[in-house]
């Protein structure tokens, strides 16, 4: 009798316990690298799917690599999503990050496993983005101007003063431009173009998707930029055309990658797994966002600019995401193409 | 207060210190229920169980201090000992053994087999305010600071805290400089300080621009002369110029100063862009071409004064309003027309203030961040470079660090500059003696000429805050269409009514973060700044001067480098700060800790000595005089450094980018976001929102303590009862 008493109240006890056991799924932290309307969807989404409460902090890709690599002893943030490859590389090669093989790799195309391989699965490709450039359609009409089709017509003389791009400096973007060049042209033919392009520059922005903002809003009339980021003017119904160069183009790949030394490993590679799957890459197109989805299975946002439409070159990242050769173009940039005159 | 009493107090203290949880608790409360065991351990049964064997000599040096303590004179050797030893012997050990176990290797003969060590906590807290006191004990027993224990305890403490949030963090920094990734590497730092980028004067020769210091000490100078000279002249309209105006003006030049950062830049470009307003009725009327001006160092320039001259304005009024109006009198009775009363009188005695909004000026400038980010175009300057040294493509602290050193010298430059140009005359106005009489009226050319340039600059300030303004209200203002919405505010600040209040706005997260941390900070940011003014003003000890450089080494760091050394120094043990909303405050509280202080220091500039003589005469102690005698008369410094703190800690985003976390996040750096993705029109609207707050703030802050008037008589009337004290 006794002893069922106590039974009864243990088990009373434990289902008191439920409720909170079910609550307590745990936490992570993310540092999510996109836009802010893609972040927030993207973590409540996970949470009503596991329960995990989740803690965000939006930067970009470059502020959130100096704060892993000043966190590094002791690190605050589990999974790192979002934001373009080549931070993620670095961290990768600067061993920040941790290897894991999800389960969800069969399932992606082939640039995103690709991508993975090289970085020995440090990070993986989530999305991915070409390279164009945007321009102001009435603006262009007023100055009969012909419809630029190539990346050699930018730099003719009818756009003196009209084209704006970011620094490489600064900008992962300008950067992805400068390796793409120099890989369509070969290297000295390329600066000998960037030089001519440099006249008809009128600002070199330090954020990679200013340029799209100008040409939608007219402040240039020709913007490079990351395709997804005209399209994202465009939908908002600014007057600009958008144009995949035809001699080919680079692109990135938007990463994700697991921070060594996370606090909530388990969750964070559950989260690695859940952020592959193709609901959770379905909900890119509510956000206003209109990269390609890395899984094969996800539905592509029919504003996206497709990858068919607009030729890709075969983009090595490996080569060109390296801290030597990237810091080697640069310079050569800086001498010979920033530091000339207008 | 004597030394004995000091060190009685400090002892009480420690030993609270060593009953208290000595490592920091992740959880908080909760953590603490374990108290005396687990991860809530207070010292003693740390040592008992043998976990943390190396310190055990704290509790015998605390010994000591209650040695010194208990007996009947305070010994101030042994004083001296216990404090200093202390304080060496937490951080000492806390440095080497950290989260990994032991960091420091040669020290392996010794502590090998040490744990991990987390970082410090309440305990360590409380035992290190006590060794303080021992340490002030000590000083006061020697007979420092004039045998006064109080204001001993007040500048070691002080002193303590700004080498720990100030200076350490800066070394950490300015390591880097002379690091070429992990080898030791002097000569980098030369080529690094020497670099073209720097120092190249092509723009004179070629169509290249000039070196960024150039680009800088430009910037910098023509900012604090425009703003420091339409200062000015508001503040000889508001005084002296006879209007009703006042009100209007402190309104309206109080706008810019409650401005988040980007937001003026952003009208800017609205209004005068390639296809702004202003630009497209310029072309359309009179057929001027259409230009990219405003992108370079003529924006950058506009933004900066548009926010500095209310700065300005605020020191130059408070100074104009304190300069006693007899010595005018005297001068206009002994037959000086007006203008060589304004030359020979009323101007030098503003010289200390004018130096200091020029100052002002152009350390602001120096470390603004948003809007040469914004407008700056090609035209770079040091604290953008910086920023994109670390946080760019391409990842270089050194470079960083060495920028920052050539920031941290113009700086520098600027202060040496205005103690050469202040000498060493004195400006006391405000004395105990009779002081009477009517300020006198303004030149009339003078007036004139202030007239036309304040009310122009009046209108152009409505114009960039209407757009601001209605920039909130319409689908997308960049772009021109101006058909009214509500969508962006309610984005930001929805509110569901279900089953109680639901704060669905995605800004909510961030603006209360932002009120809490802004409202924790004002109050101890006016407190110390005019604590540490009285103490560096008023008091005679060795060491003042260094401890007026360490107040204002704060200031004179760009935010950026701020932020980046905070993460480095305060992430890991001993003092483990990240992630926590105390790292926003401590930041905000030494990095705006030098208005402050300069204000407090301009004020009691004014105040005579022989007020605090006339007080400690009558027996009072240095603790009475400066509650009853200088603090009341201090009220407008309180005031301005309060509402200054609050609002720059409202506004400051380049400091905090790096600090802020996921539980912790503030409305600037959610706006810079907003920005970036190119949502001007929600960022906008967050900011009117902001400003809207930041204005009732002030306007409390104003009506709470207080308007300041130093008592005068009213225009015109004759004095009740003249009585003339002393004169």
């Amino acid at each position: 009798m006794k002893k069922g008493m106590v039974g009864a109240a243990f088990g009373l006890a434990m289902t008191a316990l439920l409720p909170m056991a079910a609550k307590a799924q745990g936490n992570l932290s993310v540092y999510c690298s996109v836009q802010e309307e893609w972040c927030r969807p993207m973590m409540a989404a996970f949470e009503r799917a596991t329960g995990i409460s989740v803690a965000m902090t939006r930067r970009s890709s470059g502020e959130t690599l100096t704060q892993i690599r000043a966190e590094a002893q002791n690190p605050r943030g589990d999974v790192w999503w979002g934001g373009t490859g080549d931070p993620h590389m670095q961290a990768a090669q600067e061993n920040l990050t941790v290897e894991y093989r999800s389960p969800m790799l069969e399932q992606l195309q082939p640039w995103a496993v690709r991508q993975a391989e090289q970085t020995n699965f440090r990070t993986v490709g989530i999305y991915a983005g070409a390279l164009g450039y945007s321009f102001n359609a009435p603006e262009l009409q007023r100055r009969r101007i012909a419809t630029p089709r190539c990346w050699a017509d930018l730099a003719k003389p009818e756009f003196r003063g009209e084209v704006q791009v970011a620094d490489p400096n600064t900008s992962g973007t300008a950067y992805t431009m400068l390796a793409t060049l120099v890989q369509i042209m070969g290297e000295d033919p390329a600066f000998q173009f960037l030089r001519a392009l440099h006249r008809n520059v009128n600002q070199y922005t330090r954020s990679g998707a200013a340029p799209a903002r100008a040409a939608a809003t007219g402040e240039t009339l020709v913007g490079i930029t990351f395709l997804h980021d005209a399209v994202a003017q465009k939908v908002t119904g600014a007057p600009v055309e958008l144009v995949g160069p035809c001699e080919g183009t680079g692109y990135e790949i938007g990463s994700m990658s697991i921070i060594r030394g996370a606090r909530n490993m388990a969750n964070a590679r559950r989260f690695f797994d859940w952020a592959l799957t193709a609901e959770a890459q379905a909900l890119a197109a509510d956000a206003k966002a209109y990269q390609l989805p890395s899984n094969r299975n996800a539905p592509i946002p029919p504003q996206a600019p497709r990858f068919e439409n607009v030729p890709l070159i075969d983009y090595d990242f490996a080569r060109w995401g390296s801290a030597e050769e990237r810091t080697r173009l640069i310079d050569r940039w800086q001498r010979e193409v920033r530091a000339g005159a207008r | 207060m004597g030394a004995l009493k000091l060190a009685r107090l400090a002892l009480l203290c420690a030993a609270l210190g060593l009953l208290l949880p000595w490592h920091g608790l992740e959880d908080g409360f909760k953590e603490f229920r374990a108290w005396p065991h687990g991860n809530a351990a207070p010292l003693p049964m740390l040592l008992g169980t043998g976990a943390r064997w190396w310190l055990w000599p704290l509790p015998c040096l605390v010994l000591l201090g209650a040695a010194a303590a208990l007996g009947k004179r305070a010994h101030a050797a042994l004083l001296l000992l216990a404090g200093g030893g202390i304080t060496f012997w937490i951080f000492l050990m806390g440095e080497a053994i950290g989260l990994r176990g032991l960091e420091w290797q040669w020290l392996s003969p010794w502590l090998a087999e040490a744990p991990p060590q987390p970082s410090l906590g309440w305990g360590a807290l409380l035992l290190l305010v006590g060794a303080t006191g021992f340490l002030a004990a000590g000083f006061a027993a020697l007979g420092g600071f004039r045998g006064d224990a109080f204001i001993a305890f007040l500048v070691t403490g002080s002193g303590f805290l700004l080498l720990l949030f100030v200076f350490a963090p800066l070394t950490t920094i300015l390591l880097a400089a002379v690091y070429e990734g992990k080898d030791f590497a002097p000569h980098a730092l030369v080529a690094r300080l020497s670099a073209q980028e720097a120092w190249s004067l092509a723009c004179l020769s070629t169509h290249q621009g000039c070196g960024v210091v150039w680009n800088t000490l430009l910037l910098a100078t023509l900012t604090a002369a425009i703003s420091t000279a339409i200062g000015l002249f508001f503040a000889l309209l508001a005084v002296r110029g006879g209007m009703r105006a006042t009100p209007l003006f402190r309104a309206m030049t109080l706008l810019p100063l409650i401005t988040p950062p980007f937001v003026v830049a952003m009208a800017l470009i609205v209004l005068f862009g390639r296809t702004g307003i202003v630009t497209t009725l310029l072309w359309e009327w009179f057929a001027i071409p259409r230009s990219r001006w405003i992108y370079g160092l003529p924006g950058v320039l506009l933004a900066q004064v548009l926010a500095q001259a209310p700065i300005a304005f605020l020191l130059l009024d408070g100074a104009l309003r304190a300069i006693s109006p007899s010595l005018e009198e005297a001068s206009a009775t002994m037959g000086a027309r007006r203008f060589t009363v304004f030359r020979t009188v009323t101007w030098p005695l503003l010289r200390p203030a004018l130096a200091a909004a020029f100052l002002l000026g152009f350390v602001e400038s120096l470390a603004d961040f948003g809007n040469p980010l914004v407008l700056g175009g090609d035209f770079d300057v040091l604290s953008t470079r910086i920023f994109f040294a670390i946080a760019g493509a391409r990842h270089d602290p050194g470079r960083a660090a060495a920028l920052a050193l050539l920031l941290l010298f113009l700086t520098f430059g600027a202060f040496a500059l205005q103690a050469l140009w202040l000498g060493k005359r004195r400006y006391t106005t405000v004395t105990g003696k009779g002081d009477s009489g009517l300020p006198a009226p303004l030149p009339k050319g003078l007036k004139f000429t202030a007239a036309a340039i304040v009310w122009p600059w009046m209108i152009f300030t409505a114009v960039v805050y209407g757009i601001i303004l209605v920039g909130g209200f319409v689908h997308d203002i960049g772009r021109g269409d101006m058909s009214f919405t509500w969508r962006h505010l309610t984005t930001a600040f929805e509110v569901e009514w279900q089953d109680g209040m639901a704060l669905r706005g995605s800004a909510w997260d961030s603006l209360l973060t932002t009120l809490e941390v802004a409202a924790i900070s004002a109050p101890l940011t006016a407190g110390l700044g005019i604590l540490l003014a009285w103490l560096i003003a008023r008091q005679e000890f060795r060491g003042r001067r260094l401890l007026e450089f360490m107040t204002m080494l704060s200031f004179a760091i760009p935010g950026t480098v701020v932020g980046v050394s905070y993460i480095m120094a305060f992430n890991v043990p001993p003092v483990e700060l990240t992630g926590t909303a105390l790292i926003l405050i401590l930041c905000f509280v030494f990095r705006n800790l030098p208005v402050g202080v300069r204000g407090g220091i301009a004020a009691l500039a004014q105040i005579d000595r022989s007020l605090d003589e006339a007080s400690a005469t009558m027996g009072a102690s240095a603790l009475q005089t400066l509650r009853r005698v200088i603090l009341p008369l201090m009220r407008p410094a309180i005031i301005t450094a309060l509402a200054f703190s609050f609002v720059h800690a409202m506004t400051a985003v380049s400091a905090v980018i790096f600090l802020v976390s996921a539980r912790h996040n503030l409305a600037t750096v959610y706006i810079v976001g907003r920005v970036e993705a190119g949502e001007m029109a929600l960022a906008i609207a967050y900011s009117t929102a902001l400003i809207l707050i930041m204005l009732a703030v002030v306007i409390g802050i104003e009506k709470l303590v207080g308007r300041a008037e130093i008592a005068r008589r009213a225009g015109g009337a004759p004095p009740p009862t003249p009585t003339r004290a002393g004169a």
